[in-house]
């Protein structure tokens, strides 16, 4: 369903929750690295969650409206492009799972599902976007979000993006795959194992004596970066800037990071 | 043994506030995955083998009755006998029948979870059978009283601190100002221990890691070789193992044993692997003189053809709660029960009812590194889920988050509404936030602020500047 009228692809952007409510600059930077990748993106005006939150609290009834919901709106784009590992995990891997007792739908968001990707593995596996024109003057550690990681394989995109971006250096993160204890709903409902894990990780990334923390998705990075907030308020840790990967290769980082106030 | 899995909270907590565990627990997060990774950068075909294991293991679970039956045979042709179990209860008194009828007085133990399931050495202890465990990591925590927190290394709960403690509080008949500072001379002085028992013990107890069909034999690995003395000293050994333990042929089992050691201890091979088929036959040197295997369902055929099959794959190697940064944080007891970590979070809901284990499916982030690390494939995280949807239906997750979801729900299948909502939000937060770039309290959100900072919002919505940019564009 390519747009006759134009020979760029069309991609559909799924916000995202955390970025709506939270960092519509990572929406914004998303724009323009999915732009420079040669595509037109528009926003379905809609869409709202991808279901998850029911979904893995057991409310497939739920979780089933809305993913229909978000098919609907998504289907008639080339791609749908997601700023999140976890979000865009859930439309690629778990729609079809979802919806696996309802055969036209189950068609449907398979067909979704192959079109659907994370932000870094869109730009650069399927646009094959292997430089950025950005510049970023700091030392970077880099933390794999679990769901990007395991379900839809990113881990080497990100690094080889950043690898082209002036002034950077990337310093790796020993335990960079080990799950920070975001986990949704779990950091609430479990908020003392949940603050032992993010613990155990802000102290691995300030072990790295990086300046700068990045990483693929909001929910994680909110956690760490309140995290490393409060040790720094409490504990006098170092300051480390927080920031979703796609601000810092879209060359947007005027906002402050993730939960720093203005100057 | 009892469960206290409903007091999961709480037992996390006492967990994290451990000192002793939490240091215990720093070592096993730097031993088991890096060990592990090793092994298994040796072997090439390392995934080649676990898509064999898991397509055995699948393929004895679509006929296991057959499997079953097959196996019975064969350890009847070899002199054993075979005894079905459908519940705890029935394996405790089929084992208590084969030790009154051999006159026992003690019986030594290899380690076997499945003893632990079925609460057999305080049953055994109660009807005058004294049972003793021999791996040592059993039998420290049997002088401590306490069950396994691991399921192939059941104290690694406890510092060696605790354990040379334990040693002088028990064994008062050594000598007090002996030297237990290196963990060689814990392990020397329990070997003596257990030696005189060894020799003493009327019926060898042990479990089987496989049950092998074509043959009617029983395979346990050990690195400490107490199996083999405990299976093959006294009168009689007594397998005791579930259904789901047997495999079809010998190479089956060879291929899975390639797997096993390297998935739990990062080992090529654990140092004992011991296949036993039948009583001692009259031209072997030694070996016991009668041979049984009690089989134990205690619910495992219910699972079959249900969305928890797979979870009859599980060869319980422990890379799962090895790799787990949940078990990682909280260590085994805090699950209540027999299993732990994620292969607990599954498995205990499936033997003792999900109303019972309420929290062990919630108790996880869905990182999917079990599943990553899992010789047998086993979708952990999906069955977690699939558990959490068992008690939405059953209205056990607690209120509040069912209010919390049928709320978001509400909004996220109206979007103009959910979007001024949002708006709203990002505003309010933003503004009051804008100060300090976070809060440090937030009311509604104190699981979150109580110990870290909750960044505030930029100050308006996305959707909100994109449409306002769109406008502007068109105009």
């Amino acid at each position: 369903m390519s747009d006759s009228t134009s020979a760029k692809p069309r991609v559909g952007l799924f916000v995202t929750c955390l970025v709506d409510l939270f960092r519509p600059s990572v929406g914004f930077a998303a724009v323009k690295l999915i732009e420079e990748a040669g595509c037109t993106v528009e926003v379905p005006g809609l869409q709202t969650c991808c279901g998850q939150p029911a979904y893995n609290s057991g409310d497939r009834a739920d979780a089933a409206a809305v993913a229909r919901r978000t098919i609907v709106l998504f289907e008639g784009f080339d791609y749908v492009v997601v700023p999140s590992g976890s979000c865009g995990g859930m439309i690629k891997e778990h729609y079809t799972e979802l919806l696996q007792d309802d055969p036209p739908w189950h068609a449907r968001a398979k067909a979704v599902a192959e079109r659907t990707w994370e932000l870094m593995a869109f730009i650069h596996d399927v646009r094959g976007m292997r430089r950025v024109a950005a510049r970023y003057d700091g030392v970077v550690t880099y933390h794999d979000s679990c769901s990007g990681l395991r379900e839809l394989g990113v881990k080497r995109q990100p690094r080889a993006l950043l690898g082209s971006v002036e002034g950077l250096k990337l310093k790796e993160l020993p335990g960079a795959e080990t799950c920070c204890g975001f986990g949704g709903t779990f950091c609430v409902k479990y908020p003392e194992i949940s603050d032992k894990m993010v613990e155990a990780k802000a102290e691995d990334v300030l072990a790295t004596g990086a300046d700068t923390l990045l990483a693929g998705d909001m929910g994680c990075l909110m956690n760490m970066a309140g995290k490393l907030r409060r040790m720094r308020t409490e504990a006098g840790a170092r300051p480390t800037r927080v920031r979703h990967v796609a601000e810092v290769l879209a060359g947007m980082t005027d906002e402050p990071p993730i939960g720093e106030a203005g100057q | 043994m009892e469960s206290t899995a409903s007091a999961f909270k709480d037992n996390a907590h006492d967990a994290l506030g451990n000192k002793h565990l939490q240091s215990a627990l720093d070592k096993m997060r730097a031993g088991f995955p890096q060990r592990r990774l090793d092994a298994i950068g040796k072997l090439p075909e390392f995934e080649d083998l676990r898509e064999q294991g898991r397509e055995i293991k699948n393929h004895v679970l679509e006929n296991l009755d057959w499997y079953l039956e097959r196996f019975e045979r064969n350890v009847t042709a070899a002199g054993g006998h075979v005894h079905w179990a459908r519940t705890p209860e029935e394996a405790r008194q089929l084992i208590l029948g084969l030790c009154r009828k051999l006159g026992a007085r003690t019986v030594t133990k290899g380690k076997t979870m499945i003893a632990e399931e079925i609460g057999l050495n305080d049953f055994l202890e109660a009807e005058g059978v004294i049972p003793i465990e021999t791996d040592l990591g059993e039998y420290i925590i049997q002088l401590r009283r306490e069950p396994p927190s691991h399921i192939i290394a059941p104290a690694i709960h406890l510092t060696k601190g605790q354990v040379e403690e334990t040693f002088r509080e028990i064994h008062t008949s050594l000598p007090a100002d002996r030297n237990l500072e290196e963990p060689r001379s814990l392990v020397a002085e329990a070997r003596t221990m257990l030696r005189d028992k060894f020799l003493k013990a009327d019926v060898g107890i042990t479990g089987a890691n496989f049950l092998i069909a074509e043959t009617g034999t029983s395979v346990i690995v050990t690195n400490e070789g107490n199996g083999d003395l405990t299976q093959l000293l006294p009168k009689a050994h007594i397998v005791v193992a579930s259904l789901e333990k047997i495999v079809p042929t010998l190479e089956d089992a060879a291929a899975l044993l390639r797997l096993l050691a390297r998935s739990a201890t990062g080992q090529d091979m654990s140092v004992y692997t011991t296949f036993s088929t039948g009583p001692r036959r009259a031209e072997d040197p030694d070996g016991p003189g009668e041979y049984h295997v009690v089989l134990l369902d205690n619910g495992r055929s219910a699972l079959l053809g249900s969305e928890f099959q797979d979870m009859l794959r599980c060869i319980r190697c422990g890379a799962c709660m090895n790799h787990c940064p949940v078990y990682g944080a909280i260590g085994g007891h805090a699950y209540g029960w027999v299993y732990p970590g994620p292969m607990g979070a599954v498995l205990t809901p499936s033997l003792i009812g999900i109303e019972n284990a309420k929290h062990l499916p919630n108790a996880s982030t869905f990182c999917g590194k079990c599943e990553s690390v899992c010789p047998m494939k086993i979708p952990l995280p999906k069955m977690m889920r699939h558990y959490r949807e068992r008690e939405w239906q059953k209205r056990l997750s607690p209120p509040v988050a069912r209010l919390g979801l049928k709320l978001w729900a509400f909004l996220a299948l109206r979007p103009p509404l959910y979007h001024f909502f949002y708006a709203i939000a990002a505003q309010v937060l933003g503004l009051l936030g804008k100060r300090q770039g976070s809060f440090y309290n937030l009311p509604l959100a104190g699981a979150w602020t109580s110990t870290r900072d909750m960044p505030a919002p930029q100050g308006r919505s996305f959707q909100e500047l994109w449409h306002q940019r769109e406008k502007k564009k068109a105009a």
